[in-house]
């Protein structure tokens, strides 16, 4: 976990969050609310006629058994009220989350370009950042919030993300290429940027991602409205039975209380399930907003379960995406032992994975480093955008490493060794990137950076396979290597010098046959494919393009991430179908407890059924509204953590969760029901 | 249990499982237009009628051209047989000289047997002519079983295509599965029956003088001709108000055996039929392996509880177990000629079935036995079902269980490659919720009408049944009476007749619309992440979701009809 995730992640249970859900479960009573749940909606509707019959018998407007009519309808306001905090709790880290958010979009004031002049000294009006819209020009200087989204046009700058990943480290955004898309919000700390706007206000990144945490713009997923179609035909089927069953009880002469009656009904409806569902799919959306990626809707992360085909960047998601160093290749007349230690000593402040690795391969060779040397007083040169190089300067000596043609510059016409450059060119060949060194601008020889599989990368990919899912390589290396390294990490299939269109052309390829495809991409060029692919992943570092297109983004730009994502949509699909399975199990035993109760009186052999040895009529019936309603907030903890996720092969998946939540979905509540009745008859039903 | 029932059963399940795959094979080959050894034969009738009627067979169509077909074709069938009946009177082949029909029993009768549902508020020998019978009522023992078979065919073509936008042609499907099945069985398995004892012909009722000296009619008629298509097409309307308990219609336990096993015949060999156009025939074995548990079930249920008899009787100083000489158990309503054995087996087929045909008195049964063929029909009337009707009925519990148990492998859940989404579900539901609102819907009317309760012959939960079995006979296209109650009035022939419409085109339209829409979306692949439906434990689960769904919806109404009835059986109280 890395450390911005120990900062943003609050508990599911904090304090803050279950206060908060307790004032918003009663509002989210509102029947036109309610309504979007038909079946708590019918629980709302039980609970207003037995409330109603209660209070008929409290003012003694009808006989009976006032007592048991008041606990009967409490219960089911409980069970209604166990619903809409289960939602409410799944929308607390999210609220949260909108809170800080909003924060961020203080009034900010914009600096609105009004000559076309190049270069930072242009005319501009202060504007209020309301005021803004899509394509007007602004200037960011170091110190200003960005006012809006957009795209770098001019400059290069340092910016401070860490409003929406939590990230404090800056990041580097420039006009043109992969990285100029700045987010409104967040802060430039170096350097200065002129940005065309690309959103209206309201309709901005944070905008969007406010509505998303909260849930406000939240729709049901494909997925959600066939289960709550389902749900709903159940519970009109079971309102018929129990219709019909009131029309067969008075042929019998012996008729059922409304309060009985109800309490069969709700304890037959689907209510667990129907209580939980929508707390299920926003906390399948809160825990992929926690692994801070952003999901555009739940569609995708419901679509996210079903992919078949993963397309992954060979890059930072199957390699390391910053290469180790793994050999010193000296320069004529310079031992590797003098390479190494100028390395290691370029590379002390540079905390880069590159950089670190090459401390650890020095420090192999050359163990550490001599006192004097690291006594010395040094200046450090960070890497900058615009030398590519990095370095320092001791005791009157500049060292510096960075990219080859950089150094060539410094070191100067002929500078640079002739076996220097075949080495240079041999790394390259192979895959990976060569990086020089250079001491008061004589070139001491190249650090060969290289591709690592990340570690687990194997097992993983196995476990996808398991999963029924392909993993499709994408990388721009030619096929020799490609191959190499697919075989390494144990891919099923690559796709080597990936251009655009050989990537849309795959999509489609697979589409065709009725797979779904998921993939990663930043650039503005990945953008068809992120649009034409059933889940997109844009990292947050990538063009706003590419962000646009896909329905995912990455705050975190890490793309291995896309698995995740895969096992939470599997996760949220098998969550809903294993509280289904266990709501609808569960009526066995409601019935065994209820309709013995409700025409004992009439009929003493049906005792017969009373299997629990259930106390009483009342008992039996109120313990069943009990458990009913108590089984809701027992489940609220496994309805947004999801059910536990392993990846194993559909048929294992489905063994298990049978057994689980369907057999004990039959067991469960005839210990239940039996148990809170020998607490309910203490109390003398 | 006894042994020679073991074996009398175990000999049903062998011949059953011997039809399945020759039928298959051949069913197969008549749905795909492929030649086979009827062709020389058939072929120039059935291109000749093709010709008559300006029937295009290459012309593939919509779903909703399909259903349109369809339902022309059952509205002017239902409207031409209420004008036969009306106008017996005048018509020929009467030679008792019958009346004609009252417009309510009409309307029932003729809505009754284009549903394939054969309910019958009438004795057929006092109330239809032999024209009325065989112009009128056979014609649809024909094509509403041939109806029932092409909607089995074009939902299976939906479910088995990928990206296409016809479920084929519906007067092909009806004329073939007419031609090629339903006749060619219907004489051969004729002559045999009429080999065994059954009469067939056009003679006016003979009057016999019994050995006391009483005058007897005993009714004569085409009955062989029509037994064949009762059973091989699940419509069970029988010759004589007795059905299959009657001498002329089933005259030996050897007629009696093959009649169940002509009910069962089609209905399974379409589940083979399934699985080779979906070339997997695992697919196929099981939903035959669900049905076959199912029909087990109830079976050695009803059996037990037949065999067991009443022990009220004992009390009463009866012997109830089977001896050398006797059949111990509950004789009541059965026939001498079957024994227990036969007589649960077929009740259990015909209600398994939607045929209706009865050889003994279901009414008569201990609650449990009763209950039996009531929870069958409950069920929708899916093991292995009628003649089509069970095969598409059971895709309704098979979208169900796939939604449901689809889920929890963490995939959007699909069938044969192909996603369940909300419009399945909502179409699924939509066929479910009508057969439950007609079953106990109208049951809950009728109920607490005093003028419908005049009908019955019988008070309190036994009474009660009566009712529920009438209703749910009619919605499940059964047609099977549980006696005891006078039908044949009008709140009960117009109720029951909308049971029968609502039963058959509210499940018939939307599966033949989940077809279409399932015909055009793309197969997926099978991987390690997808949910087998080919295995016995997918054929388990569809038993459960079956089971729980219809057991939870139906539980109220059975605990107070056939549950409490034994209940009170067992202490000594009879209805």
């Amino acid at each position: 976990m890395s450390k911005h995730e120990v900062h943003k992640q609050k508990s599911l249970f904090d304090p803050a969050i279950v206060k908060r859900a307790l004032v918003d479960s009663i509002k989210k009573l509102d029947p036109r609310l309610l309504w979007k749940s038909p079946v708590m909606f019918v629980v709302e509707i039980g609970a207003v006629l037995t409330t109603a019959s209660w209070v008929r018998e409290l003012t003694g407007f009808s006989s009976g058994d006032a007592v048991f009519s008041g606990l009967i309808s409490a219960w089911l306001w409980f069970t209604v009220l166990f619903a809409t905090f289960a939602e409410a709790m799944a929308e607390g880290r999210g609220k949260a989350q909108a809170d800080a958010l909003r924060k961020t979009k203080t009034e900010t004031m914009a600096k609105r370009v009004t000559g076309d002049t190049v270069g930072k000294g242009v005319q501009f009006t202060q504007v209020n950042a309301t005021m803004l819209r899509k394509g007007d020009i602004v200037l960011i200087e170091a110190g200003d919030i960005i006012p809006g989204d957009g795209d770098a046009v001019e400059g290069v700058a340092s910016i401070d993300e860490s409003a929406i990943t939590g990230e404090s480290a800056p990041v580097i955004r420039e006009s043109g290429g992969d990285r100029s898309a700045v987010t409104g919000g967040t802060r430039i700390i170096s350097d200065w940027l002129k940005v065309k706007i690309t959103s209206n206000p309201g309709e901005t990144f944070i905008d969007r991602m406010i509505g998303l945490v909260e849930g406000a713009s939240r729709q049901k997923t494909p997925n959600e409205i066939a289960l709550t179609i389902l749900l709903s035909g159940m519970t009109i089927i079971f309102v018929v039975a129990l219709v019909a069953l009131q029309s067969f009880a008075t042929y019998l002469a012996s008729p059922v209380s409304i309060v009985v009656m109800v309490s069969l009904l709700i304890c037959l409806i689907p209510t667990t399930i129907g209580g939980l569902l929508s707390a299920i799919g926003i906390a399948g959306i809160d825990r992929v907003l926690q692994r801070n990626v952003l999901a555009m809707s739940g569609r995708a992360v419901e679509a996210a379960g079903d992919v078949s085909t993963l397309l992954l960047d060979k890059t930072g998601t199957i390699t390391i995406g910053n290469r180790m160093a793994t050999e010193f290749l000296p320069a004529p007349g310079v031992t590797i032992e003098a390479l190494a230690q100028t390395a290691h000593l370029s590379s002390l402040s540079d905390e880069t994975p590159e950089g670190r690795s090459i401390v650890a391969l020095a420090e192999q060779i050359t163990r550490d480093l001599p006192f004097e040397l690291l006594s010395a007083a040094k200046t450090f040169i960070p890497f900058s955008a615009h030398t590519r190089m990095s370095g320092v300067d001791m005791g009157g000596s500049a060292i510096r490493k960075g990219a080859v043609d950089a150094i060539a510059r410094l070191a100067g016409p002929g500078g640079m060794p002739p076996e220097v450059t075949a080495q240079v060119e041999r790394i390259a060949k192979s895959g990976g990137t060569p990086l020089a060194v250079a001491q008061d601008g004589r070139v001491l020889g190249v650090i060969h950076l290289k591709d690592i599989v990340k570690p687990g990368m194997r097992e993983r990919f196995e476990q996808l396979r398991a999963m029924g899912i392909k993993t499709v390589m994408i990388t721009g290396d030619n096929p020799l290597t490609a191959r190499a390294i697919a075989e390494e990490a144990g891919v099923d299939d690559f796709l080597a010098e990936a251009t655009p269109e050989a990537k849309m052309a795959l999509i489609r390829k697979e589409q065709a046959m009725g797979k779904l495809v998921a993939m990663t991409g930043d650039g503005t060029n990945d953008a068809p494919a992120l649009a034409q692919a059933d889940v997109g992943v844009a990292m947050n570092t990538g063009t706003m393009a590419a962000k646009e297109a896909a329905n995912m983004v990455d705050l975190d730009s890490n793309p291995t991430k896309l698995i995740e994502v895969v096992e939470i949509g599997k996760q949220l699909l098998m969550t809903r179908g294993a509280l289904t399975t266990f709501s609808i199990a569960n009526d066995v035993a409601k019935y065994f407890a209820i309709i013995p109760a409700m025409f004992m009186a009439a009929f003493p052999e049906l005792a017969a059924l009373n299997i629990m040895g259930l106390h009483s009529p009342q008992s039996a019936i109120l313990s069943a509204v009990i458990f009913n309603a108590l089984i809701i907030v027992a489940l609220i903890p496994l309805a947004l953590k999801g059910i536990k996720y392993r990846p194993l092969g559909a048929a294992a998946v489905l063994r298990r969760n049978i057994l689980v939540y369907g057999v004990g979905g039959v067991i469960i509540p005839f210990i239940g029901i039996k148990a809170i009745d020998l607490v309910v008859s203490a109390f003398g039903f | 249990m006894t042994t020679n029932g073991i074996i009398q059963l175990l000999a049903f399940v062998l011949a059953l499982v011997l039809v399945t795959k020759p039928l298959g094979i051949f069913l197969t080959r008549v749905f795909s237009n492929e030649r086979n050894f009827l062709t020389p034969v058939v072929g120039p009738l059935e291109r000749l009628i093709y010709r008559l009627c300006g029937v295009k067979p290459n012309a593939e169509m919509k779903w909703t051209t399909y259903s349109m077909a369809m339902l022309m074709f059952s509205v002017v069938g239902a409207i031409v047989l209420y004008g036969i009946m009306r106008l017996q009177d005048i018509l020929p082949w009467n030679p008792q000289g019958l009346g004609a029909v009252a417009p309510d029993l009409s309307f029932n009768t003729a809505v009754s047997f284009v549903t394939n549902t054969n309910w019958q508020a009438y004795s057929g020998e006092s109330t239809m002519s032999y024209f009325t019978q065989m112009a009128g009522l056979a014609f649809h023992n024909f094509v509403s079983a041939a109806t029932g078979i092409a909607i089995a065919v074009a939902v299976t073509r939906g479910l088995v295509r990928s990206s296409a936008q016809t479920l084929g042609n519906f007067w092909v499907d009806l004329v073939r599965a007419t031609l090629y099945v339903l006749l060619p069985i219907s004489i051969v398995v004729g002559l045999i029956f009429v080999a065994g004892g059954m009469v067939q012909n056009l003679s006016p009722y003979v009057t016999a003088i019994t050995l006391e000296g009483a005058k007897q009619i005993i009714p004569m008629g085409p009955v062989a001709s029509q037994e064949v298509i009762k059973m091989l097409g699940t419509n069970g309307g029988g010759f004589f108000n007795a059905n299959s308990a009657h001498p002329f219609e089933n005259p030996a336990a050897w007629t009696s055996f093959i009649q169940v096993l002509l009910i069962f015949s089609i209905g399974s060999g379409l589940t083979y039929m399934f699985g080779r156009m979906a070339k997997d025939q695992r697919q196929g074995w099981a939903i035959w392996g669900a049905m076959m548990f199912l029909f087990l079930a109830g079976l050695v249920t009803c059996y037990m509880s037949e065999q067991s008899g009443n022990p009220i009787l004992e009390k009463a100083g009866i012997e109830r177990a089977a001896t050398e000489t006797q059949s111990g158990g509950n004789m009541e309503g059965k026939e001498v000629r079957f024994g227990i054995t036969q007589s649960a087996l077929f009740a259990t087929v015909t209600t398994d079935a939607s045929c209706g045909a009865v050889n003994g008195m279901h009414d008569s049964f201990t609650p449990i036995g009763g209950m039996v063929p009531l929870f069958n029909m409950m069920l929708g009337e899916v093991i292995f079902g009628g003649v089509g009707s069970g095969l598409y009925g059971m895709f309704v519990f098979v979208l169900i269980s796939v939604f449901i148990a689809g889920l929890m492998v963490g995939r959007t859940p699909e069938y044969l490659g192909k996603k369940i989404e909300s419009k399945e579900v909502k179409l699924a539901m939509l066929a479910l919720l009508s057969l439950v609102f007609c079953m106990l819907g109208f049951t809950a009317w009728a109920v607490v009408r005093p003028d419908a309760l005049k009908s019955l012959a019988n008070t309190g939960p036994h009474g009660l049944t009566e009712i529920l079995y009438a209703f749910t006979s009619a919605t499940a296209n059964n047609g099977s009476a549980f006696a005891g109650l006078s039908a044949n009035t009008p709140f009960f022939n117009v109720t029951l007749g909308f049971a029968m419409l609502f039963g058959r085109f509210f499940v018939i339209v939307p599966m033949l619309a989940v077809a279409g829409s399932m015909a055009k979306k793309t197969a997926v692949p099978v991987s390690h992440g997808t949910f087998l439906t080919n295995t016995p434990l997918f054929g388990t689960l569809l038993v459960m979701v079956i089971l729980i769904v219809g057991g939870l919806t139906f539980f109220p109404a059975l605990s107070l009809g056939p549950i409490l009835e034994h209940l009170l059986m067992q202490a000594g109280k009879l209805f």
